[in-house]
């Protein structure tokens, strides 16, 4: 309704003044492709991945395998298909800018890369639609289902309908330096079990001079790291979910343990640098200093190991060369045994990003079959090929797994034991809201005011009855 | 005011001294933050500290194998020289007709008009910049970026102009008149000679403006090949975010020097300088 | 004329007015509120006034745009220009070069160079001052704002008024030096009166611009605690990572009355100092 009604006063006032100019011309066409389905066929793939810059892997594999391999079977079926990827690459809310522009205008690829957590708000507003509403019947007849776990596809789920495919899982643990451990005379196999285990060899950490015992992301300034990386992962060790059927979480019980834990750490005891994390570039700080050895304990994703500290040619933005000898990695414990969410001793938090289709799509049923396509086991072997990621596909992992200890121990350890984030659209600025909570106690102010505002401001976003004050 | 002559000229030798120390003081302050930019793209590991540098040109290769970067400065070009091809005709055509056509409130509509630009150049105008783009089938086109610029910048200009415009004097165009010259020709012969660093001069601030944009190319153009160089110099991050020093460095310094070369030649060509004394 | 009133009709007045009608909506860039949005009046309005971080944006921005644009720009580039005036040769090409670069290197570039050297740890200032470890842009953001803002800016002023002040007649400045008039008289009686077009333009452009600029956010994100979180970067937040298209739309606007009062105020300074002189 809105888009026609703005849509007819532009065109109206456009015409007008065109017309008025008297510049003359005709406006070109929007270059989306309209063939109809016999002829020729351009399919269109857009992520936030680019050549030669950010995801450049995921980039370079689109280009390099995905659309020759791709074109040429359907070359064999007789059909003439070329697809076409625009390559984006900058940051993520630059990117969801992006594609919810696109898509509210009726336009935009017909594959497109999101956040898991977008889903949800991109769901509601009508820019997707659950995939077998777009793709057809070949959606769910799909053999590839079987092999992605439920709890990975929910990751591109919203209200029990899935809406893509994701394209990978991760996991979270505590990195530590096995060096600095044994300096402060730690044990070097490290599996702490409860919150006060790690406090207590951050502890022993600090008498090494020119130390930062522990990091744990805070503040607005890392943004969804703080969420991902800081508070989520702490809180599911209390046994509280961001959101769960009782509403989003107010000023709790819980989250009050989360907050004191940041107050020991940054205020009261100086176990971590509260500097650090307020910094714009705080993070890729913090991972340059974890190279360099500064670091005794770094809160993070696997990721950090495959792309961060990985001591292969060009692939690390910090790399390690001596990585595998001295980075231990052990799985977050619950605040204490037994008091992280269902009842689990150790917890974890994951995220996924995925592809889903455009339900604009010019061709629907081709578009699913060419993300059916990108998600092969095929296509992941060729994928992770260079770098190993963990991918959704179990049959995949099976494989490529296999020699990779670390993943390994994320995708059997760690991944079973992780929660997700709601895909709801208020999520973000809730996580903004924890995020704030975090930088105002960081900054030293008192825990229960620091609730008391957090509670607020929830409120405020989600509304009262939202709010579960536990 | 007049003293005594000895003591007149310590005074002077005293702020003969203060006078060097204070340029150099600012030269200095406007100098620092640029060494990085002259040293780092040569550094075989850039780090964010100025260091003598270990030269080589390897960042510059890596620069050159990137798929888009080079083009991205092109692209750049052809937004930037766009732009200032409209706002500039438009701007002195506009500043010329509201300097000599009397409009009662011409002062509050144009300053209204720029005010209006603040916004339409903000964040918040976003959507419907886009919207309408949709709507006239300029979206993904550089003529829709250049369209998008240019209305943003317009006033401005226009305001900037107007004054340039303004201190030309009308006997100027009188006599031109007598002499049986039409408008047109009063316009090339006589006005834009006299107000040409003033256009000199806006050409450069609308190209600084488009060069630094990243807002609108990114959302306005789909194809990687087709944005400018402000966009693609954020794809220089990893999936975390941080940034790969070697390829930022190269590209800034590639990325500032068009912008830079170009100031010198508007300035060597027609420079910022009114010719003779103008009386008012 | 036709073809400039055309384009700022369609690409300025057009969406700036479609603005002004997403301010009074409760739009959102995606969510339920994306696919039906509605009309709410006044309500975003209320809302902003009522919000704490909104008065205190605002005092950040007033003293900003002081701090980094009247005061520093204009007087940094008024002297400039004044002191170059009659140099020739290489110190004057310099000097002009590197104020001017620093206002033609790309916003990206440019906040980047001061990353660098503000940074806390390898940074060029520290090194050069022996003050290893202090995190400027956390210790004092403002400050670093501001700063970074002078350096990019001054060149507009410094570049209006050297034109300015070659366009005061020679003659009278001829004639006031015969009478005499040090160099402060000679300013204040022949060179300002003659540029107060200049002046008065300079300070509604700085004004503006300074109100409305966004790249202090590539140096501090509005950080530490919101403390450099000057309008622009407000608006941001709320209508980029917030998704409150609406609210963003509805603080631009707020933000332009106030850049009206602003431009009123002084174009009455300005014609009441023509008046007396």
């Amino acid at each position: 309704m809105r888009r026609t009604t703005w849509g007819a006063v532009a065109g109206a006032a456009a015409a007008t003044l065109v017309l008025a100019a008297c510049t003359g011309g005709d406006p070109e066409e929007p270059a989306d492709a309209s063939e109809a389905a016999e002829g020729p066929v351009t399919l269109t793939i857009v992520t936030n991945a680019i050549s030669g810059g950010k995801n450049a892997a995921e980039a370079d594999w689109i280009a390099d395998w995905l659309i020759p391999e791709f074109e040429s079977a359907m070359e064999a079926e007789g059909r003439d298909v070329t697809v076409v990827f625009e390559a984006q690459g900058v940051d993520d809310e630059d990117y969801k800018t992006k594609i919810a522009l696109d898509l509210q205008a009726g336009g935009g690829a017909d594959i497109i890369g999101m956040d898991g957590i977008w889903v949800g708000e991109f769901a509601e507003a009508g820019y997707i639609a659950p995939l077998s509403e777009v793709g057809g019947s070949a959606v769910d007849e799909w053999d590839g289902w079987e092999q992605i776990p439920d709890a990975v596809q929910n990751a591109l789920s919203f209200d029990g309908e899935r809406y893509g495919i994701p394209q990978g899982a991760d996991g979270r643990v505590l990195f530590y330096n096995k060096t600095l451990f044994a300096q402060a005379g730690l044990d070097e196999d490290w599996e702490p079990t409860s919150w006060d285990e790690v406090l207590d060899a951050a502890r022993a950490l600090k008498e090494i001079e020119g130390v930062i015992p522990i990091q744990l992301n805070a503040g607005t300034a890392m943004g969804e790291a703080t969420t991902m990386q800081g508070v989520l992962p702490m809180l599911v060790g209390t046994g509280a979910q961001v959101w769960d059927e009782d509403g989003w979480l107010g000023g709790t019980e819980e989250l009050g343990q989360v907050l004191d834990l940041y107050r020991t750490i940054y205020v009261d005891e100086g176990l971590g640098d509260p500097v650090l994390q307020q910094e714009a570039a705080g993070r890729d700080t913090s991972f340059a200093q974890f190279a360099a050895g500064e670091i005794g304990i770094l809160l993070e994703g696997d990721y950090f190991w495959r792309s961060v500290i990985n001591p292969a040619e060009g692939v690390g933005t910090a790399p390690m060369a001596d990585r595998d000898e001295v980075v231990g990695y052990t799985r977050i414990p619950a605040r204490e045994p037994g008091t992280g969410v269902n009842g689990q001793d150790f917890v974890s938090m994951s995220g996924g990003t995925g592809r889903v289709l455009n339900p604009g799509s010019e061709n629907p049923e081709l578009a699913w079959e060419l993300l059916a396509f990108m998600n092969s086991a095929e296509a992941f072997e060729s994928r992770v090929a260079g770098t190993v990621s963990i991918t959704p596909r179990d049959d995949v992992n099976a494989t490529v797994l296999e020699g990779d200890p670390m993943l390994t121990y994320i995708s059997e350890e760690v991944l079973p034991l992780s929660s997700y984030r709601p895909g709801l659209a208020a999520y973000p600025e809730v996580s903004l809201a924890l995020q704030d909570a975090t930088a105002s106690v960081v900054a030293g102010d008192p825990v229960e005011d620091v609730l008391a505002a957090y509670t607020d401001a929830v409120a405020g976003i989600v509304g009262d009855e939202n709010v579960n004050d536990g | 005011m007049s003293a005594p002559a000895p003591r007149s000229t310590v005074r002077h030798y005293v702020s003969r001294v203060a006078f060097v120390v204070v340029v150099v003081l600012v030269a200095a302050f406007f100098a620092l933050p640029l060494t990085w930019l002259v040293t780092a793209p040569f550094d075989a590991s850039p780090t964010l500290t100025v260091e003598w540098p270990q030269w080589t040109l390897a960042n510059f290769r890596s620069l050159a194998e990137n798929p888009y970067a080079l083009r991205s400065i092109g692209n750049s070009l052809v937004l930037g020289l766009g732009t200032i091809a409209v706002v500039v005709t438009l701007g002195a055509l506009a500043a010329y007709a509201l300097s000599r056509v009397r409009i009662p409130g011409r002062d509050g509509l144009l300053y209204a008009l720029l005010l209006l630009s603040s916004v339409v150049t903000g964040t918040a105008a976003m959507v419907p910049l886009f919207q309408l783009m949709v709507q006239v089938g300029l979206i993904n086109t550089q003529t829709g970026v250049v369209l998008a610029m240019s209305g943003g910048l317009l006033p401005t200009v226009v305001f900037i102009l107007k004054d340039f415009m303004d201190s030309i004097p009308k006997s100027y165009e009188e006599s031109a008149r007598l002499y049986g010259a039409r408008p047109g020709q009063i316009l090339r012969h006589v006005v834009v000679p006299i107000a040409r660093p003033g256009l000199a001069f806006v050409s450069v601030w609308v190209l600084v403006q488009v060069w630094g944009n990243f807002l609108l190319p990114f959302i306005l153009l789909r194809s990687p090949e087709s944005q400018p160089a402000a966009v693609i110099m954020y794809t220089f991050y990893t999936e975390s975010g941080q940034a790969d020093l070697s390829l930022i460095s190269a590209f800034s310094l590639v990325f500032s020097v068009p912008v830079i070369a170009i100031y010198f030649l508007v300035n060597r060509r027609y420079g910022f300088r009114f010719h003779g004394g103008i009386k008012s | 004329m036709a073809p400039a009133l055309a384009l700022i009709g369609l690409f300025l007045i057009f969406p700036a007015l479609w603005t002004v009608y997403l301010g009074m909506t409760d739009y959102r860039l995606t969510g339920l509120a994306a696919a039906d949005p509605t009309v709410v009046g006044l309500e975003n309005y209320t809302s902003i006034l009522g919000d704490p971080g909104f008065w205190r944006s605002l005092r950040l921005t007033l003293v900003f745009v002081l701090a980094s644009g009247v005061l520093g720009q204009t007087l940094l580039g008024f002297s400039i220009a004044w002191a170059l005036r009659r140099l020739s040769g290489p110190v004057k090409s310099v000097v002009e070069t590197l104020v001017l670069a620093a206002w033609v290197v790309p916003s990206s570039v440019g906040a980047f160079l001061w990353l660098a050297l503000l940074d806390r740890r390898a940074g060029t200032l520290n090194a050069l001052l022996g003050t290893e470890g202090t995190a400027w842009l956390i210790e004092h953001p403002m400050a670093g704002i501001v700063v970074f803002n002078i350096w990019v800016g001054t060149a507009f002023s410094m570049l209006l008024f050297s034109s300015a002040l070659n366009g005061v007649p020679p003659s009278q400045m001829e004639s006031a030096r015969m009478a005499g008039a040090t160099a402060w008289q000679q300013l204040r009686d022949v060179v300002l009166p003659n540029i107060r077009a200049h002046i008065l333009t300079n300070t509604l452009l700085i004004t503006l611009w300074t109100f409305n600029t966004f790249t202090p956010y590539l140096l501090t994100a509005g950080g530490p605690n919101d403390e450099s979180a000057i309008l622009p970067v407000y608006i941001y937040r709320t209508a980029i990572p917030g998704g409150q298209l609406g609210m963003g739309a509805a603080i631009s606007l707020i933000m332009l009355l106030i850049n009206l009062v602003i431009a009123l105020a002084s174009m009455r300074v300005g014609r009441e100092r023509r008046r007396r002189s």
